[in-house]
């Protein structure tokens, strides 16, 4: 028996969900939950408009067709569903294929500056994984322009009333209440496992309190910081995630791990030059000659190896990111054909990307905001030079698991409570925090795609989900929160004191450097059993000096190493999930390569990947669990939905391989108009 | 898989002159401290402060609580890592250690001074996020329902508009303009530019009017004193002085006969 009132408890106070989390996914989900009239408590770690988000370059996917291509959402799905090696779930990535079109015309009315053709209409580029002109793009920070879009409109709610039934206004409360600059500690559950709100810490003033929400959606971003340096923004911890991992919600393909083919070489990030380049018509290649020490603008064409087209010549450089990055490593570790180095006399690690074929004014207007960021951070032009790259820890295919309902079309079911809903009742998940839209690979430009997607879903299936509850979060005893809060806050207690003054106390930076360096090195590109059992045993080793860490901060106040300390904690019951997960698959898949085990494996391995937490230093892979969703018991398994595209073998090598339904639609792009400039 | 020889020291030590202040309610607590560490390839303001985390120890020795500052991307897009490096304001993970002080100088570090201050190089902005809601800096959707594209806009407005719309609210431009500080109701140049972004758009424009009546009062256009500071400190080289110039033209011209129109 649902409550009375969606918008008052029983005992009248206004009842809430709560986002945590303000990029894409979760701005998203906050715009379409005040649409179907719910208010929020919005909580994020940063403001809003700063939130990773931001950091997306190339675009997001529309199978709109204005280029006469022939293209349409069944193929967009197909490229997906084998870009991904066929480990997602397909009804998802249909109703986000066929979503995408009403996406970007979305954003477009919101103001988003996207490019444009001739006739006004809105311009698409290629991406990787596909033939298909499909991407939509602002410049070259087009994930800068769709963040700034959803947080704009999400400001408009920020003023707008909390109306009751009967259309008044109730006076102070307003749609969207922001907190940010605020951590997300821990779920608050009731006394049947339902989330009934949340704990966070403002990261100011250091207090910590309870928020109340009939659910509480997880729209927390990527796990790139466990691996030291990566594309990520260093707020990409994971840390909520695994905190609500071990409050017991199940974290699904935690070891697919994209590593993108193209990023600058830094000490402290490894920042991202998108796809969008080779979109654009870049060039990966090395010198023929591995010592060849001239500059690069003096090496004749046919003394070049352009890698990718000569590999895979039905797609170039526009391979999907885990093959681009595994030739580009392939050619600069096992071959050691990296750019040469006359100072230090070696081979770097180093391949050249390269645009200086291209007109400069036709970069300006499409690549002006990434080809800044090589000019000031790489301090050359690349306007006129080859940019220098290597591969770089991206994002992360694997997240939290959540659940979908199919329809009769074997699209989403809409507003189906089951859609985004964790396993935990009451608690969801959106965006690269979760795991459901991108198999074992994701291709470029589906990520913005899939975090405006999943929000738009959410959203319904969050409102139908609170209309199901008998009791309001916020009718509950205030023990049950006061609680969670107590303990949350003698955690707290303990990070500041453990070790003060103690010999040989630990200092989590340099802890996490090691936990980064190592993670880096051994879980990415190529994995190997034996080196990833040494990774779970230092895993092991790092969980006990952990507890060794000293806090190197005592202040009450803006106390960052205190939240550093707590984040590394989360990061390593993550980086175990990781590691153990690709020990496990003994198959090669997408971003998961085994050289030991080169071939994909359906029959073993095509299946999710379920990690439960058992207790810290223990994670339990299970086939299949139960769990309840707005009172329906429902029965899950690791069986990946493949109902809609055939699995099949992936060939790169051919054009047009990825989808049946393009075959015969498009031209394979010809070599020399590859080479020609606009 | 990493190029590891990028976190390799050289022996060059890189010298911070940091301002740090354990609270506002705390000003007996501003001092200077002074920080050596080790130099890296390519290293900019943040390696040099998370080199400081690893082994906050001033240089007279002293262990001291590591320093605090505000940072995301890490690539001069989110806007967050914005402080005054040198006398000049600038985000700290492009001001890289090799142009700065590329023989071993000092470097000095200071949070901006336009806002209240949180915690050493911390500072709380929260004054430019409400001052978007009072320019109504958006455009005013029907719903995110599916109601087709927006308008047709020509490659050259869209190449005017998308530079306009990169301002990521980093505070540059209000921390050097002499017309905005605490006693002032300024909206400050990036709002400005806002107005102009939002009333260029064919939807927008729709309620031009409404956006151009948010700044025709005090903290409104023609509060600006025309430093021109403004546009010297942008780090997305956005053209401030030009749009508050075009604001200042349609406010005029809404003051001059807006009320032919009631």
């Amino acid at each position: 028996m649902a409550a009375k009132s969606t918008i008052r408890s029983e005992g009248g106070k206004v009842r809430r969900v709560i986002v945590v989390g303000g990029g894409l996914a979760g701005l998203m989900t906050v715009i379409k939950l005040c649409e179907a009239k719910v208010p929020v408590d919005l909580i994020s770690l940063v403001p809003v408009k700063r939130s990773h988000s931001v950091c997306a370059q190339g675009g997001i996917n529309a199978s709109v067709n204005t280029k006469g291509e022939g293209d349409s959402p069944q193929i967009h799905l197909e490229e997906t569903a084998y870009g991904g090696d066929f480990l997602a779930n397909q009804p998802p990535v249909k109703g986000m294929a066929e979503a995408a079109p009403g996406i970007v015309f979305m954003l477009d009315r919101m103001g988003v500056p996207f490019n444009r053709t001739p006739e006004g209409l809105l311009d698409f580029r290629r991406f990787g994984g596909t033939l298909f002109h499909r991407t939509a793009f602002a410049g070259a920070t087009t994930g800068q322009q769709l963040l700034y879009a959803l947080d704009e409109q999400v400001r408009r709610y920020e003023i707008a009333d909390v109306v009751d039934e009967h259309g008044v206004s109730i006076p102070g409360e307003k749609m969207v209440r922001k907190f940010e600059f605020w951590d997300f500690l821990q779920t608050v559950l009731d006394d049947n496992g339902t989330c009934v709100g949340c704990v966070a810490q403002d990261l100011k003033t250091m207090q910590i309190k309870y928020f109340q929400g009939d659910a509480v959606v997880l729209a927390t971003g990527g796990c790139g910081i466990i691996f030291g340096r990566s594309t990520m923004s260093v707020i990409c911890t994971g840390t909520a995630a695994s905190s609500v991992y071990q409050q017991g919600a199940v974290y699904a393909n935690g070891e697919f791990i994209q590593v993108h083919p193209t990023a600058i070489p830094g000490a402290d990030k490894l920042r991202l030059i998108s796809e969008s380049a080779r979109g654009e018509g870049g060039r990966v290649w090395v010198p023929k000659d591995a010592k060849d020490q001239r500059n690069p603008k003096e090496i004749p064409e046919k003394e070049r190896d352009y890698i990718l087209e000569r590999m895979y010549p039905g797609y170039g450089n526009l391979v999907p990111r885990d093959i681009a990055s595994r030739a580009i490593f392939k050619t600069c570790f096992h071959e050691k054909r990296g750019v040469f180095n006359p100072k230090t006399g070696r081979n770097e690690n180093e391949v050249y990307l390269d645009l200086t074929h291209k007109d400069e004014k036709f970069l300006r207007s499409k690549l002006a905001g990434i080809l800044e960021i090589y000019e000031k951070f790489a301090g050359t032009d690349p306007y006129h030079n080859p940019m220098k790259v290597f591969p770089a820890v991206h994002y992360s295919m694997g997240g939290l698991w959540v659940d979908f309902e199919k329809d009769a079309r074997g699209s989403l079911k809409t507003g189906s409570p089951r859609n985004h809903a964790t396993n935990i009742p009451g608690l969801y998940a959106v965006g690269e925090a979760e795991y459901q839209y991108h198999g074992a690979n994701r291709l470029g430009a589906n990520s913005l795609l899939s975090c405006i997607y999943a929000g738009m879903v959410a959203g319904p299936s969050v409102a139908s989900y609170q209309k199901s509850i008998a009791k309001s979060a916020f009718d509950l005893p205030k023990s049950t929160f006061e609680k969670a809060e107590k303990r949350c806050q003698e955690d707290y207690e303990r990070i500041l004191k453990q070790n003060q003054g103690a010999s040989g106390a630990e200092n989590p930076y340099k802890l996490h450097q090691e936990l980064g360096d190592m993670m880096l090195r051994d879980v990415t590109i190529e994995r190997d059993n034996a080196t990833l059992e040494g990774v779970l045993t230092k895993i092991s080793e790092l969980d006990e000096r952990v507890k060794k860490v000293a806090c190197p901060d005592g202040s009450q106040r803006a106390n960052q190493g205190a939240q550093f300390v707590r984040h590394l904690e989360n990061m390593l019951v993550l980086a175990r999930v990781i590691a153990q997960g690709a020990k496990n698959r003994d198959e090669s898949r997408g971003a998961h390569y085994k050289p030991a085990f080169p071939k994909r494996n359906d029959a073993d391995w095509m299946r999710t990947t379920l990690a439960k937490h058992e207790q810290k230093g223990a994670v339990k892979y299970v086939r299949e669990f139960d769990y309840t969703c707005a009172g329906q018991s429902v029965h899950v398994t690791d069986a990946v939905d493949a109902s809609l595209v055939a699995p099949r073998e992936r060939k790169y090598e051919q054009a047009g391989a990825a989808s049946a339904a393009a075959t015969g639609k498009i031209q394979q792009p010809a070599a020399s108009e590859q080479q020609k400039s606009v | 898989m990493a190029n590891s020889d990028t976190t390799k020291g050289t022996g060059r030590l890189v010298h911070l002159r940091v301002k740090r202040q354990d609270s506002p309610d705390l000003p007996e607590t501003r001092r200077w401290e002074e920080f050596k560490v080790p130099y890296l390839p390519q290293m900019n303001i943040i390696s040099a402060l998370q080199q400081v985390q690893k082994e906050p120890r001033t240089v007279d020795g002293k262990d001291v609580a590591p320093v605090v500052w505000e940072s995301s991307c890490l690539e001069e897009v989110c806007g967050a890592c914005t402080m005054v490096i040198n006398g000049r304001v600038r985000q700290a993970c492009s001001a890289l250690v090799d142009q700065i002080a590329p023989n071993g100088e000092v470097i000095q570090v200071e949070p901006m001074t336009k806002f209240p201050l949180v915690r050493d190089l911390i500072v709380d902005r929260e004054r430019m996020f409400q001052d978007m809601k009072k320019v109504k800096a958006w455009i005013d959707i029907d719903g995110t329902h599916e109601l087709g594209p927006g308008p047709r806009e020509s490659p050259e407005a869209q190449q005017e508009r998308y530079p306009l719309s990169r301002c990521m609210t980093c505070g540059c431009c209000v921390e050097a303009c002499p017309q905005y500080n605490d006693s002032t109701q300024f909206v400050g140049p990036f709002a400005l530019n806002l107005v102009r972004l939002f009333n260029m758009h064919p939807s927008g424009a729709l309620h031009k009017n409404a956006r151009l009546e948010t700044v025709m009062g005090e903290g409104g256009v023609q509060d600006c004193g025309k430093s021109q500071n403004c546009v010297e400190v942008c780090p997305k080289e956005i053209p401030l002085v030009d749009s508050i110039a075009q604001v200042s033209r349609d406010a005029t011209k809404r003051l001059l006969f807006g009320w032919l129109l009631k």
